[in-house]
């Protein structure tokens, strides 16, 4: 920042990058959603003043330090209420919030899912990767059943989340996925995101190359992607094998179908609406484990989109309602209360 | 609305203690604080105590389910709700055999009987259903039985209301009869009432007409030969409005967010007793409020942090449970060095402990109650009023030092009121929170870089070129960013620890309350127990004893009068509703050999149980 005679001067080109040293370890996916993210917001117009990242604690949760924003660095699993109090008092900021699934599934899951039904106006990056990395290689919520750990060394007995299917059930106005691997997606689904109002919940598969590596694997790499992965788009049908398959609704349940010479129609096909909250759920639940024979593809895109009003903007509107109703309010009126007396 | 037929002779009393119990769903609450209300608007100084069951509508007719609402009032300086009761006024057999024991020998009981029959007797406990109205058991009293059911009945015959909501006018009829006892109309219950039932105009009938029949009854009766007079206490001229402990603390936060020209955010999750906290503020949102009901107590204070960043004035406040819960992210808001406000109604503990009950036994809890060194400032009320001055405080130090400050009152005074002088708004002193305008380094930011008074800078979100990254992981001084240098560690909880410590400058010289400079003994008191010492010592010092009463009301840091101060007396004596938590911190602290007075029953000390241990350390 310069100032001249006390009139700020912005920087010729915005970089929201900080000073700070980046100490992920080498190769971990969390770079490259940094570099996303900055470049959306290079690209946004946003004033940097402008744009607050809060996290919790985390692999994930170092985000805020490495960009020249507003940040707050949390605890553990309690970034969705310090958002919902930020954004309570300044809704006219832009904020994200960066969590993991340990975050904000395990430790935060009751302020996880209380940001989503009061859709709380912010932009969640859900980093994916299946483990604890920062405290060293445990199961997470997400883990699959079975995984191997350091503290599951016969094998985790929990059954996972499903992240997506969790968000819909609180009501989430906005559900997404996508994965580190994929930068040019991830910055289209970003830029939905920021465009949304209301809780953005972005669920991003990313690379734990230390603890958890390959997780995604089947899901980002070039030979696997196109028969386990589908990318949805509004108003499309979901093909997916480089066009050659498809998904089709047999009424409430989804089928796997051929689209080339002699097959299903496009027609026919299970055509993506984002507005539609019961495709939405069906969509959320194509959760197969890839492992197994005639697993369903893995969704990524924008799922659904809800336009209900933010939390901010009813809570901003009683108290512009009643500075209407009652006036400003009048310390000594409040004070003097409805019944007084008088001694002397 | 005329009440007077002819006059009966009338007593002049100087104070009256009166108690009105009955099941909790009689209306004993609502009874009591118009009676409350009517006296404060005479012009007696009041003091009262409600007291009522955990459960919302406990059994009928069972010793838990009584309900208790106790009034002091006088023509003199009152302090306490009293210790013991002239007058019990028991709906119930329940209510009777649950308060006996606070009624003074030869005191007043006003029953209904027909709250005395076999089943109500057999609730209560009574062996073989005798009924103490006419067994002679209550002989040492002055009984005066009273049909109140079946005379509310009659009252309201020809209305059309339904048996079951008649009977639930009976707390009217008594009031009358007890505005009639004590030479008081009935004028501020009407207006109660209409307010009240204005759109239920059968029901407001009813209320009204129990209310005149229970005055003319005082009149009619033949069992009733003498009316009381309390005159007017010489109460400082002024306006006066009445207070609960929770409206002030409510309203001194309000003030304070007001005086630093600043939104207010609370965020809680309601909590016996402190929901009433949230629900004043609520119906405030036109001074800037925002109430947010969270989904815990970790999300209620991890809201209000986030609102403080933001720039309001981050607010939270709970109970003993409640708050064990905010303790991790306590922590943090004394890490990132941000105003919050912390207040602790506390009730009776451990765990869940005794949630309608009062205890002072979260002190500990909030001085030392963190994971490593992390001090934040602790202030306490000691009455209703002062819940507004310590609330108005907690902010002002809250937002002047960049600290979370805790505020401890306790369910005592939180559900208490008394006559409030209020202060005009031109008198409170603007608050002034350390906004930073201009870089602090040679053209750059330093988030860290503190003021004289160990206080770093405040930049919000949206100020231009001040973007800055905080954080709970150790920081590096001045610049915040992360560091784990170990001698940067030692000296960033030092300057942290510092400039807690000098919040103390800022605190006006300590003041005794009453009593001699220096003598015999110093009583040393803290919160709610105010009242009960207070009368206690002056009654002592008027017996020629050499005791003086200090109550302070900065917990963490000590005001530095302290300890001087406790060397001039032979003994100090701290009474505490805990097992000897302030005595111990200032025998650590000042190595005096401090005595303990220490009740842990749920209830406050009465002023004789304070003059008695005191007496017990004078002793020859």
């Amino acid at each position: 920042m310069s100032t001249t005679n006390g009139t700020i001067v912005p920087p010729a080109k915005v970089d929201f990058s900080s000073d700070q040293e980046i100490r992920w370890c080498p190769g971990c996916g969390d770079y490259s959603i940094l570099k996303q993210v900055q470049t959306l917001l290079e690209q946004s117009g946003k004033k940097k003043e402008d744009v607050v990242f809060i996290s919790g604690i985390g692999c994930s949760s170092r985000f805020p330090y490495y960009l020249d924003t507003y940040g707050l660095h949390g605890i553990h699993g309690r970034a969705p209420a310090i958002v919902s109090g930020l954004r309570s008092v300044r809704p006219e900021l832009s904020v994200w919030m960066i969590t993991g699934d340990g975050d904000a599934l395990s430790i935060g899951g009751n302020h996880f899912i209380h940001l989503l039904r009061r859709n709380v106006d912010v932009n969640v990056l859900l980093f994916n990767n299946e483990i604890y990395g920062l405290t060293k290689g445990q199961y997470s919520p997400t883990s699959p059943e079975g995984s191997v750990t350091r503290s599951t060394p016969m094998g985790s007995t929990d059954h996972p989340f499903n992240p997506l299917a969790l968000v819909k059930g609180a009501d989430g106005t906005f559900i997404a996925r996508s994965m580190d691997r994929d930068p040019k997606h991830m910055r289209e689904v970003l830029a939905r995101a920021d465009a949304h109002r209301g809780t953005s919940l972005v669920e991003i598969y990313q690379n734990c190359n230390v603890f958890n590596d390959g997780a995604f694997e089947v899901f980002t790499e070039k030979a696997s992607k196109p028969l386990h992965t589908i990318f949805v788009e509004h108003g499309k049908p979901l093909t997916f094998a480089n066009g050659t398959r498809g998904i089709k609704l047999n009424g409430m349940t989804p089928v796997i179908v051929d689209t080339y010479a002699g097959g299903t129609s496009l027609d026919d096909l299970w055509i993506h609406d984002e507005r539609d909250p019961y495709k939405a759920s069906i969509l959320v639940r194509l959760f197969d484990d890839p492992r197994l024979e005639g697993a369903m593809p893995r969704p990524f895109g924008v799922f659904y989109v809800n336009d209900r009003p933010t939390h901010e903007a009813k809570l901003t509107a009683q108290v512009a309602l009643a500075k209407e109703k009652k006036g400003a309010g009048d310390l000594d009126a409040l004070l003097k209360g409805e019944h007084t007396w008088t001694i002397g | 609305m005329p009440t007077t037929l002819k006059k009966k002779p009338t007593e002049t009393r100087e104070n009256v203690v009166i108690l009105f119990a009955g099941d909790s769903g009689d209306g004993i609450q609502l009874t009591g604080s118009q009676f409350t209300d009517t006296n404060a608007l005479f012009g007696n100084d009041v003091s009262t105590f409600p007291n009522f069951p955990a459960e919302i509508r406990a059994p009928q007719g069972t010793l838990a389910g009584v309900s208790g609402y106790q009034l002091h009032f006088g023509s003199v300086e009152i302090f306490t709700p009293g210790d013991q009761a002239d007058v019990l006024v028991v709906m119930n057999a329940a209510a009777l055999k649950a308060n006996l024991g606070k009624l003074k020998q030869g005191g007043t009981i006003i029953a209904n009987t027909d709250g005395f029959d076999k089943k109500n007797l057999r609730l209560a406990g009574y062996i073989d259903e005798a009924d103490p109205l006419v067994d002679g058991s209550l002989e040492g009293f002055l009984l005066h039985s009273v049909d109140v059911t079946k005379l509310t009945r009659t009252a309201l015959e020809g209305t059309t209301l339904g048996m079951k909501e008649k009977d639930r006018c009976k707390n009217m009829f008594v009031l009358g009869f007890i505005n009639w006892m004590y030479s008081r109309e009935n004028a501020l219950t009407e207006g109660f009432l209409q307010r009240k039932f204005s759109k239920k105009p059968e029901v407001l009938d009813a209320n009204l007409k129990a209310l005149v029949a229970g005055y003319n009854y005082g009149e009619t009766s033949e069992t009733f030969t003498t009316r009381f007079e309390v005159k007017a206490a010489p109460m400082p001229k002024g306006t006066y409005r009445s207070i609960t402990g929770n409206q002030g603390t409510a309203l001194g936060l309000i003030a304070g967010a007001q005086k630093a020209k600043l939104d207010l955010f609370y965020g809680s999750y309601p909590i016996t007793p402190a929901s009433d906290i949230l629900h004043e503020l609520s119906r405030h949102k036109n001074f800037g409020v925002v109430t947010f009901q969270a989904e815990d107590e970790i999300a209620a204070i991890s809201s209000a942090i986030g609102a403080s960043y933001g720039g309001a004035i981050g607010i939270t406040a709970s109970s003993g449970p409640g708050i064990a819960l905010k303790t991790e992210a306590m922590g943090l808001a004394f890490m990132l060095e941000i105003p919050l406000v912390i207040v602790n109604v506390q009730r009776g503990g451990p765990s869940t402990g005794l949630p309608t009950r009062t205890e002072q036994a979260d002190l500990w809890q909030a001085v030392h109650g963190r994971n490593g060194e992390a001090p934040i400032p602790v202030i306490a009320a000691s009455t209703p009023i002062d819940c507004f001055d310590m609330a108005f405080e907690a902010v002002q130090i809250a937002l002047e030092h960049m600290t979370p400050v805790i505020l401890l009152t306790d369910g005592y005074i939180a559900n208490g009121s008394e006559p409030w002088r209020f202060p005009a708004s031109k008198d409170l002193p603007e608050i002034k929170p350390p906004y930073i305008k201009e870089p602090n380094d040679d053209g750059k930011f330093l988030p860290y870089l503190r003021d004289e008074r160990g206080v770093r800078p405040w930049a919000l979100p949206g100020q231009p070129g001040f973007q800055h990254r905080i954080g709970g992981i150790e920081k590096q001084d001045k610049t915040g960013n992360i560091s784990y240098e170990p001698l940067n560690h030692e000296k960033m909880v030092r300057l942290r620890a510092e400039k807690v410590a000098r919040i103390a400058d800022r605190y006006k010289p300590i003041r005794l309350d009453s009593g001699p400079e220096q003598g015999e003994l110093l009583i040393l008191g803290w919160g709610s127990t105010y009242g009960a010492i207070r009368t206690a010592a002056l009654q002592l010092q008027q017996e020629g004893q050499s005791v003086a009463h200090v109550h302070i009301r900065h917990m963490f840091p000590f005001n530095k009068g302290l300890g001087p101060l406790l060397k001039k007396y032979k003994q100090v004596l701290v009474p505490e509703m805990n097992s000897g938590q302030l005595r111990q911190m200032v025998r650590a602290e000042f190595l005096v050999d401090a005595q303990g007075l220490n009740k842990i029953q749920g209830m406050p000390f009465t002023s004789e149980e304070i003059r008695a241990g005191a007496l017990n350390l004078l002793k020859p």
